[in-house]
């Protein structure tokens, strides 16, 4: 079968419209999770299916796609996504964050602030902030319409009490404009406050979850946290060792045998732009 | 020195092309075709059917084939497939009375009308490696009859001329779809039976076996199990009336199982209920096991608590498609989570050191 015997972005029309519906719902109740007729897609669950029937229902012809994984266009899977859609939409490709339109992305949010006008489409696997606290999706939907949040700040409190931390460092749970308690995706606690205010149109897509949740531009989105345990954004407290950032998300990288290592910017395209643009690590060839 | 590794994309190649290479296994040994397949490997080609919910043998022999045998990852191959495919409409309700059965048993009465027919089974052959079948596979012709030409009653209707079983009354209502609705709860008995029969087959084994040994038993007689083929007709808006357009292979197991009556209900047999594409007698019986189980709430009995009474864990994790995916994503890159984690746990170690060190000091 050739692929233009697949529809443009792969679903046909019927379910796009279906999707576009849940997103549009999503868009209107920030933070509610929307449940959604998931499709099976040609990649498994867990790989993507739920991001990228969201990149599949909002894209355009005119758009152009970056896709990354854990920061990185370069990923195996980021790189397996972006001809995917190259294969069955046709559409521009690019690594730069400033020049594409529609980006989907795995943990990370890029450093590089977005603006109107571009959509950030998050791949989730658990959409429930309550999953771990209650597996029972029933109770959970209850709690969120009760919103019932009481449990989930039982157990920062029980973190603090335990280990002095709120001991969550990705997938951190926000609270959308005062109602809706969400699940940002596994970004490290790093990029949450890059959710909040953020002038693009935010996606989440779930796919064997079965759930779409949506931020319109500009929405509060807030981390719990607790007067006197303010949250904290954390990262290394190193610098990237090839850009020299200092305010980027760095990856550990173990360089020889006897457990050396360096850092360096978890997004790739924020460090190349840094290079080229003449900045130097400590580590730089 | 690190740099930033580029070259995902022509490690994906190579690691297809390799792929490519050991699947086809060694180029001097003849290759597999569908046919062979389909033929000699159908039990195989049923269970992708069923789970992958596509009655096509012969795309179920192409996946199994590019699969290199693993079903479930055939299964795969065939749902998403299935999902690009265009609904044309739904057919009517088959009519399993009128089946024309291979295989026919009641495990509940020693005779009865249309008779005991044990069709091609495993069961009473001596699971003894057959080494000349290494060698030579061609086989002597089977004895023949000719076929029964009408229709074979259930089982289950006897006992309900005697109001001894619970009635099963007939509903029009058009059944719900999961692939097209996301799965809800809580959900009813249609789309319970819908996840149940493209559940995995090891999955729903292991539960209605669970039953069995305790975990909510529901003492289950097989009333009846019966394979074979039914034709499916299809309402044409156009014409006004049923076409037919084919014929499936399904195999149904009606349980009848003791209950002892509860508050509403008298004592009285009650049913469950399994019906997969195919010849896919475990999974059958499996079937009617578990969704026997999973209706204690509709006939008065007590949660105990068993994995095989709780809808939203049966369902939920039933589906072999999702459940394989998301164990498999673990094994992608998830260095952004871990770096969080391998901050924060040094931070608590940090912390844990100067705790003992001051109370050392005290």
């Amino acid at each position: 079968m050739t692929d233009q015997a697949y529809n443009f972005a792969y679903l046909d029309e019927q379910t796009k419209r279906m999707i576009r519906r849940a997103i549009l719902k999503g868009l209107a109740i920030p933070g509610y999770q929307v449940p959604f007729a998931s499709r099976e897609m040609p990649m498994p669950y867990g790989w993507g299916t739920g991001g990228v029937q969201v990149s599949a229902a909002v894209l355009t012809p005119e758009d152009t796609l970056k896709v990354i994984d854990q920061g990185a266009d370069d990923t195996t899977n980021a790189v397996s996504i972006r001809s995917f859609f190259e294969r069955t939409a046709g559409v521009a490709t690019t690594t730069a964050t400033d020049e594409a339109t529609v980006i989907q992305t795995r943990h990370r949010i890029p450093e590089v602030p977005l603006r109107e006008g571009q959509i950030l489409v998050y791949q989730v696997p658990i959409p429930e902030p309550l999953r771990f606290l209650e597996p029972r999706e029933s109770e959970t939907r209850k709690m969120h319409s009760l919103e019932e949040y009481g449990l989930m700040h039982v157990k920062l409190y029980e973190d603090i009490s335990r280990h002095g931390h709120i001991a969550t460092s990705y997938a951190y749970p926000v609270r959308v404009e005062g109602r809706y308690v969400m699940d940002p995706s596994p970004i490290p606690k790093f990029d949450n406050p890059k959710l909040g205010e953020m002038a693009a149109i935010q996606l989440f897509g779930a796919g064997r979850e079965q759930r779409i949740y949506a931020l319109p531009p500009y929405t509060q989105v807030v981390s719990l946290d607790f007067e006197d345990h303010p949250f904290e954004a954390s990262k290394a407290d190193q610098c990237c060792g090839l850009c020299g950032a200092t305010d980027s998300y760095l990856d550990e990288v173990i360089v020889d045998d006897a457990g050396g290592r360096m850092f360096v910017c978890s997004d790739t395209d924020f460090c190349t732009a840094r290079q080229a643009a003449g900045h130097r690590g400590q580590d730089a060839a | 020195m690190y740099v930033a590794v580029k070259g995902g994309e022509r490690a994906i190649e190579n690691a297809h092309a390799w792929l490519a290479e050991e699947r086809r296994g060694d180029p001097s040994v003849q290759e597999l075709s569908l046919d062979q397949i389909r033929e000699q490997l159908a039990l195989a080609v049923n269970r992708v059917m069923a789970e992958g919910s596509l009655y096509d043998p012969d795309l179920a022999a192409l996946a199994i084939k590019q699969a290199r045998g693993d079903l479930i990852e055939a299964i795969f191959l065939i749902r998403a497939y299935r999902t690009t495919l265009p609904r044309f409409g739904a057919s009517a309700p088959i009519d399993t009375g009128a089946m024309a059965c291979d295989r026919r048993i009641s495990a509940t009465f020693k005779d009865l009308p249309g008779g005991q027919i044990l069709g091609p089974t495993f069961d009473y052959t001596h699971r003894l490696l057959d080494f000349k079948l290494a060698a030579d596979g061609e086989v002597p012709e089977a004895p023949m009859r000719a076929a029964e030409a009408d229709d074979v009653p259930h089982v289950t209707d006897f006992l309900n001329r005697e109001g001894l079983i619970e009635e099963a009354p007939q509903d029009d209502t058009p059944p719900p779809d999961l692939t097209r609705e996301p799965l809800e709860m809580p959900a009813d008995h249609a789309l319970r039976l819908q996840a149940l029969t493209r559940a995995d087959e090891g999955f729903t084994l292991g539960l209605a076996y669970s039953t069995q040994r305790g975990y909510a038993r529901n003492h289950a007689f097989v009333g009846e199990l019966r394979i074979g083929s039914v034709p499916v007709e299809l309402d044409i808006p156009e014409l006004g009336f049923a076409v037919e357009i084919g014929e499936i292979t399904v195999t149904e197991c009606e349980t009848v199982n003791q209950f002892k009556g509860s508050k509403t209900e008298p004592p009285q047999f009650t049913r469950g209920y399994g019906l997969v594409f195919g010849q896919t007698e475990r999974k059958a019986i499996s079937m009617a096991l578990v969704d026997r189980a999973l209706r204690w709430e509709e006939l008065g009995e007590d949660f105990v608590g068993a994995p095989a009474q709780d809808t939203e864990f049966v369902l939920y994790h039933a589906d072999n498609i999702q459940a394989t995916g998301f164990l498999e994503h673990i094994k992608l890159p998830h260095y952004v989570d871990f770096q969080a984690e391998l901050e924060l746990v040094r931070k608590l170690r940090r912390d844990a050191g100067a705790r003992d060190m001051q109370e050392a000091a005290e």
